[in-house]
């Protein structure tokens, strides 16, 4: 086993844990820590599979951006202690079976599909920004434009449909 | 094919659908909309780091062109989510979604 193998299974370890832990935990907040957690683990994962370039505009976005914004919301909501009603156990362990469901479907599916085992050609270059710049800036240039009009639109939305006098 | 020593593709098949399951069983189970809208980015993740290792695997730039766009449409969408969950706090005073049932008949 060399060392990346025991940074991959401790970096899966964590981020599997710590998903759990947003899904059953009860305070909301502790939801959201668990979930940077998560993102920080999935983050690893890049740096480990040589992505250096999307690790750190994951953290920057996600823990960095996209989790603060929730704990604001949870701040402004105070939704730190549970609001949740109370459901039944039955409830619960029907969720767990479908998920459970889902996950059998899928790793089924994986076991059956044949992923071509193609002979890479040397890939340690793929990850890194300036691989990346090329590629978005050249096919990806139109696709990269309107991401930009996307954000624009969603800021938009976003301003309108914070504004005090909307009645529902 | 390795992409890392010693760990193959289907290691991260199985990482990637166990986190997705597992967000999928948070928006089953959890009734508080905000914890239900972070399983959702939980499965956005999932997908995105499979993505990243098929690009290793495959070795292409176009799969982790795809999840940067994915994050800018993750981005997008939790500003204008977030932004709705705000408006209906206001107007119902919650977001358990036991109780936003006035669409369900």
């Amino acid at each position: 086993m060399s060392p990346s193998t025991y940074v991959f299974w401790f970096l899966t370890f964590v981020a599997v844990l710590s998903a759990l832990n947003v899904v059953f935990t009860k305070n909301a907040v502790y939801s959201v820590l668990s979930l940077i957690v998560t993102f920080f683990a999935i983050a690893g994962h890049y740096f480990l599979m040589n992505a250096q370039f999307l690790g750190i505009v994951h953290i920057m976005v996600y823990a960095g951006a996209i989790m603060v914004l929730f704990l604001y919301v949870i701040m402004m909501l105070n939704l730190n202690e549970t609001f949740e009603t109370n459901k039944d156990t039955f409830f619960h362990i029907a969720a767990v079976i479908a998920a459970g469901l889902l996950l059998v479907t899928m790793v089924a599916a994986f076991a059956k599909t044949d992923i071509q085992m193609q002979s890479m050609v040397d890939n340690s270059e793929i990850g890194y920004l300036e691989e990346l710049g090329k590629v978005l800036f050249n096919e990806y240039l139109l696709p990269f434009e309107i991401a930009s009009v996307l954000l624009l639109a969603a800021m938009v939305g976003a301003v309108y449909l914070s504004k005090k006098e909307i009645q529902v | 094919m390795e992409i890392i020593p010693g760990i193959t593709i289907n290691h991260y098949l199985i990482v990637s659908a166990i986190l997705f399951s597992i967000g999928a069983l948070g928006v089953m189970m959890r009734r508080n909309a905000i914890i239900m809208f972070m399983c959702i980015e939980l499965m956005l993740n999932a997908v995105n780091l499979l993505l990243v290792a098929f690009s290793k695997q495959w070795a292409d730039t176009s799969a982790q062109v795809l999840v940067f766009f994915i994050m800018a449409v993750a981005a997008a969408e939790v500003a204008v989510g977030l932004a709705i969950l705000m408006m209906i706090y206001r107007n119902a005073r919650t977001t358990d979604t036991e109780v936003l049932n006035k669409l369900k008949w």
